[in-house]
C-alpha cells in the first residue's frame, strides 16, 4: 500500500501556548511545521508576550481574541486554550502537540515527522472490529494476517490518532514521584486500532484529529477545581478521549493509538503535583466505569448529537457525584453550541 | 531512587512442556538446544505412524504418534486431528505440567534489533507470570515491563490486572497471512520488529496463530482444542483460530487476559499459497458466519470452568452453527469429546498414566 501524500491545504497545526517563549519550541519543530500553517492560542492566564520566531505561517490568538469569539462562556485557559485553535480552524485535519514536546528521533537515527504520521494515521483506515496481531495493516510492509474476517478489512475512517511520547512518558504523578528518574526510551514500532468498546487513557499531548468527523466531540470540558499548568495537573484530555472514544464506537469510526513519538521536555516537579492531581487520580475510579457502561440512544447519528446525549448522562449520573461533573456537562452544551455557531461558519 | 534492577526469570523448567507437532524432522531443534535443552518435549507425530522421527541427542521427551493417540484415547481418538497440525492439542491434553509453549517445526530463533538471539521462551514465561491488563487499554502497552508503566488517567483500582492465560507471540520474515494475500504478495517478509508485549482487551477478538504460542494449562488448557481439520475434514488451517476464539470467548468470561506481541521468532517456510487456499476455502466463508457468532457469545455465570464453558458454548455452536455447514455439528459434538477426554486423562491420573506410555523412550 502507498504511503498517504498530505495536502498542506487539509493540515492546520494548533499549538496552545502555556509558556511565554516559544522560540525552542518552534525552532526545533521548523523542519516539520514550516509547510503548515500554524493556529497558536495564547494561555489567557499568560501574562508575558509571546516570542514566536520569524518564517512561519502562524495566526496567534490571545486572550481578547477568545472572548471576542466566544464571551465568557467556557474557560479557555491553562491547556485548555487549544481547543479554541480547534474551533476556529477551517481545515480538515488538525494536529496539536504540546509545547514541551520536540521531534523525536526513530530507531535509526532519523528526525520522526510526527504530522506526516498523524496525517497517514488519520487517512488510512482504523479497523475497530477485529484485533490484528501485525498492527496496523494499512502500514508499509503489513497487512491483515490469516484468520481476520475480510468483510471487515475495508476498516472505518479513522477520527483520531494519540500520539507517544519518548522521555517523559504520560504518566500520573504518583508514579512518576514513585520513579523519578524513569524514562520512556523504547520506540514500539506500531500504530494500532484501539479495538471497539475498548477504552484508553488518550493524552492530549501529541494527537491529531479529523476536525470534520469529531470535532464537536474534542472540547473544554472536564475541569479540575484545582487545575494546573502541568499534564500531572489535568485530566481535561483524558475525559475528552473517554467521550471521544465512546462516541466513536457508535457512530462507526476509529482511534489509533502508537506512533508518532515526540519527545517530550521535563518540565515541573512529580511530587509537588501530587499535592493537586490526588484530585483527578481519584475522579478516575468514578469516570472509567461510568464510561464503560454509557450506551447512546440510536437516534444520535452525529457527533453533536452524541455529545449532547452524552452531556445529559454526566449531569444525570456523575453530577450527583462531584459538582465537577455538572459543570463538565454544561460546558459539552456549550461547546456543542459553539461548534455550531463558530466551527460551522 | 534508582530502579532495582531486573529480576532473573525463572527457568520453570519442571513446570512447562513444549509441545511440538511434526510430520518430517525435528532438525530445527538443534538451533533452540541452548534455550530448550532444559525443558520436557512433548512430540506429536503425525501422518504415517511407522515413520519413525528422530529426536535430536540430550532432549527429555516423550513421543506420540497416531498408533499412540488411538490407544490412549480409544473411539476418542476421532476428536484429535489426523494429517494436520491442531494434532498438537493431544499434546496439551497429556501434559502434566502447568505451562505450555508450542511452535511449530519450521521456526527458528530470531534475532533482535541489536544483533542478539531471541529467547521466546523466557518472554514468554515473562508474560504468563505477569498480569494482563484486559478491562482499560494501556498506550504503553505491557505496564508490567522495564521501564514501562500504567498512563496517566489509568484507575488505580484496575492496576492489579488479570491472571494472564495466554501468551501469543508473532514471527519476523515468513508472516501468517492467508492463502489470497499470499498470493498477492508472495514476496512480502514481516521485517518489522515491534518491541511491545500488549493485551487483547476484553470483548475484542483476535485470530491467533498456533506458531510460537504459550499458555497457562491450568487456567485455560480445556480450551485449548484445535478442531477437527485435515485428512477428511472440510477445512484446514482454522484449527489455532478456532482455538483462540473460543479461548478468547472463555477469558473474558472468567475474568483471565490474553497477552500477543513479544517475542519473535523467525519464521522459515512459506506453505504453497494454492495448497493453502484450497484448505482455507471454506473457512474464508465461514468465518463471516463464525466471527458473529463469536462475537455475540455469553456465557451464563453459572459456567465456572473451563470445561463447564466449554461444554456450553459447544451447545451454542451447535445451535447456531450447525445451520451454517454439517461440519459444526460434528465439530460441536468432537468439542464435547474432547472435554471427556481432557476430564478423563487429567482428573484421575493414577488410571491414566498406565495407558498414558509414549511410543518414544523418555529419558
Amino acid at each position: 500500500m502507498s504511503q498517504a501524500v498530505i495536502d498542506d491545504n487539509e493540515v492546520d497545526i494548533v499549538i496552545g501556548a502555556l509558556r511565554s517563549d516559544l522560540t525552542t519550541f518552534m525552532n526545533e519543530w521548523r523542519p516539520i511545521f514550516s509547510r503548515f500553517h500554524l493556529i497558536i492560542i495564547k494561555d489567557p492566564d499568560l501574562k508575558e508576550e509571546l516570542k514566536i520566531p520569524e518564517g512561519f505561517s502562524a495566526d496567534v490568538y490571545a486572550k481578547a481574541d477568545i472572548e471576542q469569539v466566544v464571551g465568557s462562556s467556557i474557560r479557555f485557559t491553562g491547556y485548555s486554550c487549544r481547543y479554541f485553535g480547534f474551533l476556529i480552524s477551517r481545515k480538515k485535519f488538525v494536529v496539536c502537540i504540546d509545547d514541551d514536546c520536540v521531534p523525536a528521533k526513530d530507531n535509526a537515527g532519523y528526525l520522526v515527522d510526527a504530522v506526516a504520521q498523524h496525517v497517514s494515521n488519520l487517512q488510512t483506515p482504523a479497523t475497530p472490529f477485529f484485533f490484528n496481531t501485525l498492527y496496523d495493516p494499512f502500514r508499509k510492509g503489513a497487512d491483515f494476517v490469516r484468520g481476520y474476517p475480510f468483510s471487515l478489512r475495508e476498516g472505518v475512517v479513522c477520527a483520531l490518532s494519540c500520539g507517544l511520547w519518548l522521555n517523559m512518558a504520560d504518566l500520573d504523578a504518583p508514579t512518576q514521584a514513585l520513579k523519578p528518574s524513569q524514562r520512556n526510551l523504547r520506540y514500539v514500532d506500531a500504530v494500532l486500532t484501539v479495538p471497539a468498546r475498548a477504552l484508553a487513557p488518550l493524552s492530549g499531548i501529541n494527537i491529531a484529529f479529523n476536525r470534520q468527523a469529531i470535532g464537536p466531540a474534542i472540547g473544554p470540558a472536564l475541569r479540575l477545581s484545582g487545575e494546573g499548568k502541568l499534564r500531572w495537573e489535568t485530566v481535561e484530555d483524558i475525559w475528552c478521549g473517554m467521550c471521544v472514544k465512546v462516541i466513536c464506537d457508535h457512530l462507526g469510526l476509529g482511534v489509533k493509538s502508537g506512533l508518532p513519538y515526540v519527545w517530550r521536555t521535563e518540565r515541573g516537579n512529580a511530587v509537588e503535583s501530587l499535592k493537586k492531581e490526588w484530585e483527578g487520580v481519584k475522579l478516575m475510579e468514578d469516570v472509567v466505569p461510568f464510561f464503560q457502561s454509557l450506551k447512546l440512544p440510536q437516534s444520535a447519528t452525529t457527533a453533536e448529537d452524541c455529545v449532547v446525549e452524552m452531556a445529559k448522562t454526566v449531569k444525570e449520573q456523575l453530577g450527583k457525584v462531584d459538582p465537577m461533573f455538572s459543570q463538565a456537562a454544561e460546558a459539552m452544551v456549550e461547546w456543542v453550541k459553539l461548534w455550531k455557531t463558530v466551527a460551522s461558519a | 531512587m534508582a530502579d532495582p534492577s531486573p529480576k532473573p526469570v525463572p527457568l520453570l523448567k519442571d513446570q512447562l512442556d513444549i509441545v511440538i507437532p511434526t510430520i518430517r524432522n525435528l532438525d530445527f531443534l538443534e538451533m533452540w538446544r541452548p534455550f530448550f535443552e532444559q525443558y520436557h518435549l512433548i512430540i506429536v507425530q503425525d501422518g504415517d505412524p511407522n515413520k519413525t522421527i528422530r529426536v535430536p541427542e540430550g532432549f527429555d521427551h516423550e513421543l506420540y504418534n497416531r498408533n499412540d493417540i488411538n490407544r490412549i484415547l480409544g473411539p476418542k481418538a476421532n476428536c484429535i486431528s489426523f494429517k494436520d497440525s491442531a494434532c498438537r492439542c493431544f499434546g496439551y491434553m497429556v501434559s502434566k505440567k502447568k505451562y505450555i509453549y508450542t511452535i511449530d517445526d519450521d521456526c527458528f530463533v530470531a534475532k533482535d534489533p541489536s544483533g542478539k538471539d531471541i529467547n521466546a521462551l523466557e518472554q514468554h514465561i515473562k508474560n504468563l507470570l505477569s498480569p494482563s491488563t484486559p478491562y482499560f487499554f494501556n498506550t504503553l502497552y505491557d505496564p508490567y515491563r522495564e521501564g514501562a508503566d500504567f498512563v496517566r488517567g489509568y484507575p488505580f483500582s484496575l492496576r492489579e490486572g488479570a491472571p494472564t492465560a495466554v501468551s501469543h507471540g508473532l514471527w519476523l520474515n515468513i508472516p501468517d497471512y492467508d492463502a489470497p494475500t499470499q498470493l498477492v504478495k508472495p514476496r512480502e517478509r514481516n521485517t518489522r520488529y515491534v518491541d511491545a508485549v500488549l493485551t487483547i482487551p476484553k470483548g475484542t477478538l483476535f485470530p491467533m496463530c498456533g506458531m510460537n504460542l504459550a499458555f497457562d494449562r491450568e487456567l485455560i488448557g480445556p480450551a485449548m482444542y484445535f478442531g477437527l481439520m485435515g485428512d477428511g475434514q472440510p477445512i484446514g488451517r482454522y484449527d489455532d483460530m478456532w482455538a483462540g476464539w473460543c479461548v478468547k470467548v472463555i477469558c473474558d468470561h472468567l475474568g483471565l487476559g490474553v497477552k500477543t506481541g513479544l517475542p519473535y521468532i523467525w519464521h522459515s517456510k512459506a506453505s504453497n499459497p494454492f495448497v493453502n487456499l484450497k484448505k482455507e476455502y471454506k473457512g474464508i466463508f465461514w468465518q463471516e458466519e463464525i466471527i458473529p457468532f463469536f462475537q455475540s457469545a455469553t456465557l451464563p455465570k453459572d459456567c465456572t470452568s473451563v470445561q463447564n464453558c466449554y461444554i456450553e458454548l459447544s451447545k451454542q455452536v451447535k445451535e447456531k452453527l450447525g445451520a451454517v455447514d454439517p461440519y459444526f455439528n460434528k465439530l460441536a459434538d468432537a468439542m464435547v469429546t474432547w472435554i471427556e477426554a481432557w476430564d478423563e486423562l487429567n482428573n484421575s491420573s493414577e488410571e491414566s498414566s498406565s495407558k498414558q506410555e509414549p511410543n518414544g523412550a523418555a529419558k
